[in-house]
């Protein structure tokens, strides 16, 4: 158990220090590393109170996808400058009120969360979800999530897709005079129509439509 | 004291995978040569040793005695960690691979998700490579292959489902152990074809070796690496290869289990047969490399997300119906 101990304080602190890293690092490329970081330790930590079917989604969906679009936003728009400069400067800084505004509200909104877990047990009463051991938690989740909460899994899986159509909407524009290749005019192409024999009279040289 | 008896135990456990993994890796660049050589009729390396099996040790002796040199102007942490992490990630992953019945140094009921988060955990090795040599092509190719690699995991992880379809457990030594009457290469031979060129695309192996395109990057990512970095990057890369190879012949050609239950076959130790497989496929995977020429990116990115994807999902839906319809799904 000491060991199970020390692992937890160990993926803790090294979650908790790096949380904290995001923020103040000066290079926005590592915070973007650092959050990576976070996201692995905090899989362990699932994967420790035998969560692990959601500690490796978490590393697949998280770590695997979503960081590395992070990273690539990071790494081409070259953030790390506009980051600095953004709070030296006078007109910029004023947002920070209304940031440090919300971050109040969440983190009032987690005390009371965990308050009320603490002081109200019946509140997140477990209902007809016993613990079952002899099960492994990836079939106890599909049993849940595919019978009781069927429908809010639907909904949420529209709420994406919605999201994604948005996505591509927004960005999604008609160019003109853009040159396109089209793969089956490429893969179609024969000899006989790529080599064309013309009959060049002397002294007049050839017109070539193209 | 228990706890440290435990620990030597696990210790010699790892070591005795991890040893012949990473020799079975400088074997396996030696083969990858040669096959590459036999196609296009030349000789290969087989000056050093025999058949110049030595070959691939006489390159990391020369790559650890070689300087290792960092450019002034990049971020040196990232740069020193790129080559570890993709080193590391590229054997952790054998961790959960079933050489036989228990077999298996870690038999975890997620074990398809841990290979499937390791291999996806990859990318970074590349990207903190490409960024922090600071220099244009490294990043180029960098950025190319963390698109590459995302791209062809969408397609990897629905053919997964599709075998997950068929067994009903995300463990490994359960996906083989359902393969004992069929192998799944039979029924889902098509999702065979789409996951070997992922994995092609995935571990950056020609034709689709994109990152390090030497005509248009150099040598893409590792342009700035040399001495026994480079050299980390490179086994990091051919033990992702194996890997892959392992993960495919788990998946569809049944794992450890021999192809006949048959008396002269029943003989030879599961291990051998899945070092078989894999192999197998790596002599594909050479012979890939020697006859097909290289990609267009766009042409790459094409054949990810429109002709693989589309088709992948199709065939789960097609397996799924099949599997409720015939009222086969497994049960556990």
């Amino acid at each position: 158990m000491i060991a199970h101990a020390i692992f937890f304080y160990v993926f803790s602190i090294i979650a908790v220090v790096s949380a904290v890293m995001v923020t103040v690092s000066k290079n926005t490329v590592h915070s973007v590393f650092f959050l990576i970081l976070d996201f692995i330790s905090i899989s362990c930590l699932f994967i420790m109170i035998g969560a692990e079917f959601l500690g490796m989604i978490m590393l697949i969906v998280y770590v695997g996808a979503v960081a590395v679009l992070f990273l690539f936003v990071v790494m081409m728009l070259n953030v790390a400058q506009q980051k600095n400069q953004w709070f030296i400067s006078k007109e910029n800084s004023n947002h920070i009120p209304i940031g440090l505004l919300i971050s109040v509200i969440i983190f009032f909104e987690l005390i009371i969360v965990i308050g009320g877990w603490k002081y109200k047990p019946d509140l997140f009463d477990q209902g007809n979800l016993s613990i079952v051991n002899d099960v492994s938690n990836t079939h106890s989740l599909g049993m849940v999530l595919y019978t009781d909460y069927i429908h809010i899994f639907q909904i949420s899986g529209m709420i994406l897709l919605i999201a994604m159509i948005g996505a591509i909407v927004l960005t999604f524009r008609q160019r003109e005079g853009v040159k396109k290749q089209s793969y089956l005019k490429q893969i179609s192409r024969e000899r006989a129509e790529g080599v064309e024999v013309v009959e060049v009279a002397s002294n007049r040289g050839v017109k070539i439509d193209d | 004291m228990e706890y440290l008896d435990l620990i030597f135990q696990e210790t010699y456990k790892i070591l005795f995978l991890l040893v012949p993994v990473l020799v079975s890796v400088a074997m396996i660049v030696w083969l990858d040569r040669r096959v590459w050589a036999f196609v296009q009729k030349r000789q290969g390396p087989n000056v050093v040793g025999p058949f110049g099996l030595l070959q691939s040790l006489a390159d990391a002796l020369k790559y650890i005695f070689k300087e290792i040199i960092i450019p002034a102007s990049s971020n040196k942490i990232i740069f020193i960690l790129a080559p570890i992490i993709t080193m590391t990630l590229a054997l952790i992953a054998w961790a959960v691979i079933p050489f036989g019945v228990d077999q298996v140094l870690a038999d975890i009921n997620v074990g398809i998700l841990y290979i499937f988060a390791v291999s996806s955990l990859g990318v970074y090795g590349i990207i903190m490579g490409g960024w922090a040599s600071n220099s244009k092509y490294p990043f180029l190719g960098s950025i190319r292959s963390a698109a590459q690699m995302v791209s062809y995991e969408v397609s990897i992880g629905i053919i997964i489902i599709n075998v997950l379809l068929c067994v009903g457990s995300l463990n490994l030594s359960d996906i083989v152990l359902a393969q004992k009457d069929m192998w799944f290469v039979i029924p889902l031979f098509p999702m065979f074809v789409i996951f070997f060129i992922s994995a092609l695309a995935e571990t950056n192996r020609p034709p689709f070796d994109l990152p390090e395109a030497e005509a248009e990057l150099v040598a893409g990512y590792q342009t700035e690496y040399s001495g026994m970095m480079y050299a980390m990057f490179w086994l990091g890369e051919y033990a992702n290869i194996l890997l892959m190879c392992a993960l495919g012949s788990i998946l569809f050609l049944g794992g450890w289990l021999s192809p006949i239950e048959l008396y002269p076959f029943n003989l030879i130790p599961g291990a051998l047969w899945l070092i078989f497989k894999i192999l197998f496929l790596f002599i594909l995977f050479a012979l890939v490399k020697a006859i097909v020429p290289r990609y267009r990116y766009d042409q790459l990115m094409r054949l990810g997300w429109k002709i693989f994807l589309p088709l992948s999902l199709t065939y789960v839906v097609l397996t799924a119906s099949y599997l409720f319809y015939f009222n086969l799904l497994p049960t556990s």
